[in-house]
């Protein structure tokens, strides 16, 4: 077991804990700089894929599992930043600077629609970001000159220097770049008053209003913060589809990005890149599946977002704290070896909260 | 000195008067008590002051300016910091964290500097630190700054929920029934600490107590109030035998 000796402040703020996590995660970052050079490129594609779904995981989890606001409409922010960045592309704009603007006007957005929202909790802000993302759908589908309408229009694939940007493998880094961007915002952001100030809306809002969280702002400043992220792997994802039509952006793919920040974990980023390897992998376990079902199950339409259903509603019901929470589990499982007790993790019922102030 | 005033303070729900024309003022440095049977309205005069509430009738004053429409959020920036009767913490967070949120009034950085942890972003953090540590040694919380609320007995919880408080470095410090829950010992604890945070931090404080001998050991002055109005006003011994709150707590 390890025990961490503390001698200074910043041993609690810096972003590593010791020399052990250090070389950890150096490790991590050096096997996916090398891995273009190991792999083929359809694995390549699929990683770039997972990198993405994490960007948006992260700005999810922002939202969700840092500010305790559930939002069903994240596809929307999603397609607002992969048509604002493909748009601009088609006009001329140059990559490096649509990137940016896309993700600005997300997240303008997302300070729109926030603003009303917040005055909604639980199921209800639910419903209201499920309506807000058919109104971006149906946008979507009817600004023709400029979205194409529902046949869509091919993303454009930028060149500099007579390098395809979008071609596997600067591709590939370009997404590594922009995760590791995204988390180290993040990491800064939840390590800053900002962060504090989410999470202690997320677990009391009448005590973070009397310590002076003005919950107004905070919230606003979450989703629009959720929805930059969102719209930023938008970009990205825009150039991974190649085509866009607003059918790429339904409830579907909202449902997808919940679930990947609840089946990873809630509260925490590690979560956020476990779900979005899980729902990365997912569509090819279950085109695997198939293989082995009866046909008439294996033709039903709706297996995939059955099979969604059905496994948000077991980590729901047997692993509420995700893949990272199990992982957290296991680990503290082999540290302890053998005076690991079964009752350690056992759910407690708390009877100390009553007649809350809400 | 007067540091904080009630003026003829009213709130109605409905038909119900909960507080009903209360008035009072609370001297810099003093550690003045409202008591009442269940029910009068002590908890609301609290939740009005912090401004959860908007009064019907009447206004507040501290430091001789109104803050009956300041609004909640700013409650905090003006020096007025509160504790929870039912303990409102951030319970899936650490108590480092939650001390920290106390220092959320006096947070410096924009966004921006926020995102990009500039070395003025981790300076502050360190001074905040610096200033969190101080409260966790004044309440002997040193065993709890790593444990998850969730984790921790009742009795703690209501410890660093006053450390909370006292991280903002407020003037006027709200306790609502700091000893409910609490044991003897627990209790006697809380007796020193609201003495010492009066001495030696030199904050007033304004308490919701049921607890008469946690009242007598610490308070300079007593309101009792029952159905929101004051009945009684004065020391402690005075208070206690004034035949109006006898015959509130006692019946007859």
């Amino acid at each position: 077991m390890r025990f961490f000796f503390k001698t200074d402040y910043n041993q609690d703020i810096n972003l590593f804990r010791d020399g052990v996590d250090r070389f950890w995660y150096g490790l991590l970052i050096a096997v996916l700089l090398v891995a273009p050079f190991l792999l083929e490129d359809f694995w390549l594609g699929e990683i770039s894929y997972v990198f993405i779904l994490a960007i948006v995981g992260i700005g999810l989890m922002i939202l969700t599992g840092y500010t305790g606001q559930v939002s069903l409409g994240h596809a929307a922010f999603l397609g607002i930043g992969a048509y604002t960045h493909s748009v601009l592309l088609t006009m001329g704009v140059p990559f490096w600077i649509s990137i940016p603007v896309a993700t600005l006007l997300s997240a303008v957005i997302g300070a729109l629609i926030g603003r009303p929202a917040l005055k909604l909790t639980g199921v209800y802000l639910a419903i209201a970001t499920l309506a807000f993302a058919f109104i971006i759908e149906q946008i979507l589908i009817r600004w023709e000159h400029v979205t194409g309408g529902f046949k869509g229009f091919p993303v454009p694939r930028p060149e500099v220097l007579g390098v395809g940007l979008v071609d596997d493998v600067p591709f590939y880094y370009i997404c590594f770049g922009a995760l590791v961007l995204a988390v180290l915002a993040a990491l800064n952001l939840l390590r800053s008053p900002t962060g504090r100030a989410f999470v202690a809306i997320r677990d009391s809002e009448i005590a973070a209003q009397s310590m002076g969280v003005n919950l107004a702002a905070y919230k606003t400043m979450a989703f629009s913060i959720s929805a930059g992220f969102t719209g930023f792997g938008g970009t990205l994802f825009a150039h991974k589809i190649g085509y866009l039509a607003p059918d790429a952006f339904n409830i579907l793919l909202s449902i997808q990005l919940l679930l990947m920040v609840v089946v990873g974990g809630l509260g925490s980023l590690h979560g956020a890149i476990y779900g979005a390897i899980f729902v990365g992998s997912l569509p090819q376990l279950i085109a695997i599946l198939r293989d082995y079902l009866p046909e008439s199950v294996a033709r039903q339409p709706g297996l995939e977002p059955g099979i969604f259903g059905l496994i948000l509603v077991f980590f729901i019901l047997f692993e509420p704290l995700g893949i990272y929470g199990r992982w957290l589990k296991v680990k503290l499982y082999f540290s302890l070896f053998p005076l690991y007790k079964k009752a350690t993790f056992k759910r407690q019922k708390t009877y100390t909260k009553s007649e809350r102030n809400r | 000195m007067t540091l904080f005033k009630a003026d003829n303070l009213a709130i109605n729900f409905g038909g119900i008067k909960a507080v009903d024309g209360v008035s009072f003022d609370v001297q810099k440095g003093q550690v003045f008590t409202i008591i009442g049977p269940n029910g009068a309205g002590k908890t609301t005069v609290f939740n009005l002051i912090s401004r959860i509430y908007n009064p019907t009738e009447g206004k507040l004053f501290f430091e001789g300016n109104d803050i009956t429409e300041v609004a909640p959020h700013n409650i905090a920036n003006l020096g007025i910091a509160r504790t929870f009767q039912n303990i409102e913490l951030f319970e899936h967070a650490t108590v480092l964290h939650n001390l920290l949120l106390g220092r959320h009034a006096h947070r410096s950085g924009n966004l921006a500097s926020q995102m990009l942890f500039l070395p003025s972003q981790r300076k502050a953090e360190l001074a905040h630190r610096e200033k969190v540590e101080h409260v966790i040694d004044f309440l002997d919380l040193q065993h709890y700054r790593d444990t998850y609320i969730v984790n921790l007995p009742y009795g703690a919880r209501k410890v660093v929920e006053l450390a909370r408080a006292l991280c903002t470095e407020p003037k006027l410090l709200l306790l609502d029934e700091p000893s409910s829950g609490l044991n003897t010992e627990e209790t006697e604890d809380m007796a020193f600490w609201i003495h010492d945070i009066r001495n030696e931090l030199g904050i007033t404080v304004l308490m919701v107590e049921h607890d008469m001998t946690l009242v007598n050991e610490v308070s300079d002055r007593v309101l009792a109030l029952n159905y929101g109005r004051v009945l009684a006003l004065g020391t402690p011994s005075e208070v206690q035998s004034h035949p109006e709150v006898v015959k509130a707590y006692l019946g007859g």
